[in-house]
């Protein structure tokens, strides 16, 4: 107790400058790294930022010697990086989508938001089908209907890892549960699923998706060529989800299922009330892990024709009315930005649920 | 009264009962009739089935062979059976078990809202009420972390008093506790044992068993070797086994 009280408290708040030089090793290491800084520092803000060209029509500025950065072609291609080939006259119905998403996503997420559980009902039963609508479109509802080859960028690695988010946490729930059964049928057919997924490269079960998907479909059904990634990425991190699932509820004690079963909760009410929500928390950094993956695979629905985010910042890059020494750097730099952005959120976002649950 | 003779009115009939985990025989031609309102204390060495033995009285384990009634059904593969026999059977775990992600409250409230389907205003009354009496009435918005271990089994105690149940099992529910808790659980189940509560607990706590067991079951291998009255068990204990057992335990 007393050996406790004498400790120093605040360890943590000795002065930070003091602390990169409290030893030789230390002293070392900032100074090497101050060296890094000077030595890197300076180009990357010419070409980035001083050097860069903000506004112009076309690609001559750009082409001009010593000019950075090309950021007037970001600015000038932004639409078609956004929405890819969606019709112009009707990209408002994709604006309402991603402004609704954002709306309601905001809402789920911050924790003391109010009637969280109602945002969470309408972002999980009602948006989905809603997005859905609008941007397929309904001749019914006077909606021209744009067909899901025509979706591109930000629109189509959104919906594919969307749709991949909210199929393989439940899907892979499902798969972990399966595959701690007492059934043997059910057992085998999750691991069977789990492993073959496992086994196989993404772009394999992209290519298997988009040629086998159509032999399940009813003939009636136009072949489209977002369906069959959409699932096939939605599968495959299903796989993935599913283990980690698995790995919470593998460390939670066993003594939590047993409590709950003496006290007459029945499986599923055990699940959802008891088992879940402690190996859910537990495994946050490693759903995180998972989601942040998939949204970044999503990248490889590009080989089987989808025109996502990076293939369209890909092959604007060619247009020969901006073609120039820097499109290329300015392009592959404007797409690492945008996933690190979101990839960071989400990294950030899971770093403060782990912080809500396990102060 | 001679040592096991059958109360009239039986809370738990257990008849021939035998288990294996595998190829290995836990437990071996169990007979033992608990009457309502009746107290039994289990003991026996570390190892020899009297976990095994209580968790099969909820359906927690199930055994291959033998007869086990419980108010008045019949334990088998059956889900149904199964629970309901856990309605009216509330349980005591060594290591508490309470749900780290719930308060105490709402430990106490999760069963009460969804197997009893009661009102979440009623389960709470109903809660309280219970915390209360376990004397934990100002801590119902803590988690289980937040208290001491007996605090926690109390909890778990209530926990398990909210569903009404009308057989309690304890299993050595002070056995993970500092020295200086035991007496404020054991207190809790003394005072539930005056109530009328019919209890079945495994526990070493020997004053306990003498002052609130109506009949002390001794356990060794898988079987039981001696059922007897407290004072008869502890002062003429009749095998040798029993013998040996206690005279470690009252060391
Ligand atoms: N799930 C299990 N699988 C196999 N053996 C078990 C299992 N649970 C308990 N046992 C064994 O059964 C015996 C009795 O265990 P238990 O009932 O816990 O004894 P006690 O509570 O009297 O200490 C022990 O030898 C133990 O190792
Ligand atoms: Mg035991």
């Amino acid at each position: 107790m007393s050996a406790l009280a004498e400790r120093p408290r605040f360890a943590a708040r000795i002065d930070p400058l003091r602390r990169l030089f409290a030893s030789p090793a230390s002293v070392l290491l900032t100074i090497g790294c101050l060296a890094l800084l000077v030595w890197v520092l300076p180009d990357l803000l010419r070409f980035f930022v001083f050097d860069a060209v903000w506004t112009a029509n076309d690609g001559l500025a750009c082409r001009a010697p010593g000019a950075g950065a090309c950021w007037a072609f970001v600015a000038h291609k932004l639409p078609y990086f956004t929405y890819g080939a969606y019709p112009l006259a009707q990209r408002w119905r994709v604006d309402i989508v991603f402004g609704i998403g954002a709306a309601l996503l905001g809402w789920v997420l911050i924790p003391r938001a109010p009637a969280r559980k109602f945002g969470g009902g309408l972002l999980l039963l009602v948006y989905p089908i809603f997005a859905f609508v609008l941007l397929e479109g309904a001749p019914a509802l006077g909606l021209v209907r744009v067909s899901s080859d025509l979706w591109g960028g930000i629109l189509a690695t959104f919906v594919v890892a969307a749709f991949g988010i909210f199929v393989s946490l439940p899907f892979g729930i499902l798969l972990a549960l399966g595959r701690r059964s007492n059934l043997p049928v059910l057992r085998l057919a999750s691991i069977a699923f789990i492993e073959f997924m496992r086994g196989v490269p993404m772009i394999a079960v992209l290519f298997m998706a988009a040629t086998m998907l159509p032999l399940f479909l009813p003939g009636w059904l136009t072949p489209d060529r977002l369906l069959p990634p959409l699932v096939g990425v939605a599968l495959f991190a299903s796989a993935y989800m599913a283990e980690v699932v698995r790995g919470g509820l593998q460390a939670l004690p066993k003594g939590q299922s047993e409590a709950a079963q003496a006290l007459g909760l029945r499986f599923w009410a055990r699940q959802r009330l008891v088992i879940l929500p402690q190996a859910l928390r537990l495994v946050i950094p490693a759903i995180a892990n998972t989601v942040i993956g998939l949204f970044k695979d999503t990248t490889l629905v590009a080989t089987v024709g989808i025109f996502d985010f990076l293939r369209s910042v890909d092959s604007a890059r060619l247009d020969p009315h901006w073609a120039g020494p820097t499109i290329t750097t300015t392009a592959y730099s404007f797409a690492a930005i945008f996933y690190f952005v979101c990839c960071f959120g989400m990294s950030r976002y899971s770093y403060y649920l782990e912080s809500r649950w396990h102060p | 009264m001679s040592e096991n003779s059958p109360p009239q009115d039986a809370a738990v009939e257990i008849d021939g009962l035998d288990k294996w985990y595998g190829d290995f025989h836990v437990l071996r031609d169990i007979n033992l009739v608990v009457g309502k309102g009746e107290r039994i204390v289990v003991c026996g060495p570390s190892g020899s089935g009297k976990s095994t033995l209580i968790r099969c009285i909820n359906g927690l384990e199930e055994h291959q062979h033998g007869r086990l009634v419980v108010n008045g059904i019949e334990l088998r593969r059956d889900p149904a059976a199964i629970d309901k026999v856990r309605r009216n059977v509330g349980m005591v775990f060594q290591h508490f078990n309470l749900f780290s992600h719930l308060t105490v409250l709402e430990n106490c409230t999760l069963a009460p809202m969804h197997v009893r389907k009661l009102p979440k205003a009623e389960a709470e009354d109903l809660a309280r009420r219970y915390l209360a009496r376990v004397r934990l009435a100002e801590q119902v918005n803590k988690y289980p972390a937040q208290l001491s271990g007996g605090e926690q089994q109390r909890v778990a105690i209530a926990r398990a008093l909210c569903m009404s149940p009308s057989i309690m099992l304890f299993d050595e529910p002070t056995s993970a506790l500092d020295p200086e808790m035991v007496t404020e659980v054991l207190d809790t189940i003394v005072g539930l044992a005056e109530d009328g509560m019919t209890m079945v607990c495994v526990t070493h706590e020997m004053g306990f068993a003498r002052q609130v067991a109506d009949r002390v079951v001794f356990m060794d291998d898988g079987e039981i070797v001696e059922i007897d009255r407290p004072e008869a068990f502890f002062t003429a204990p009749r095998h040798e086994r029993t013998k040996l057992f206690l005279s470690r335990i009252l060391r």
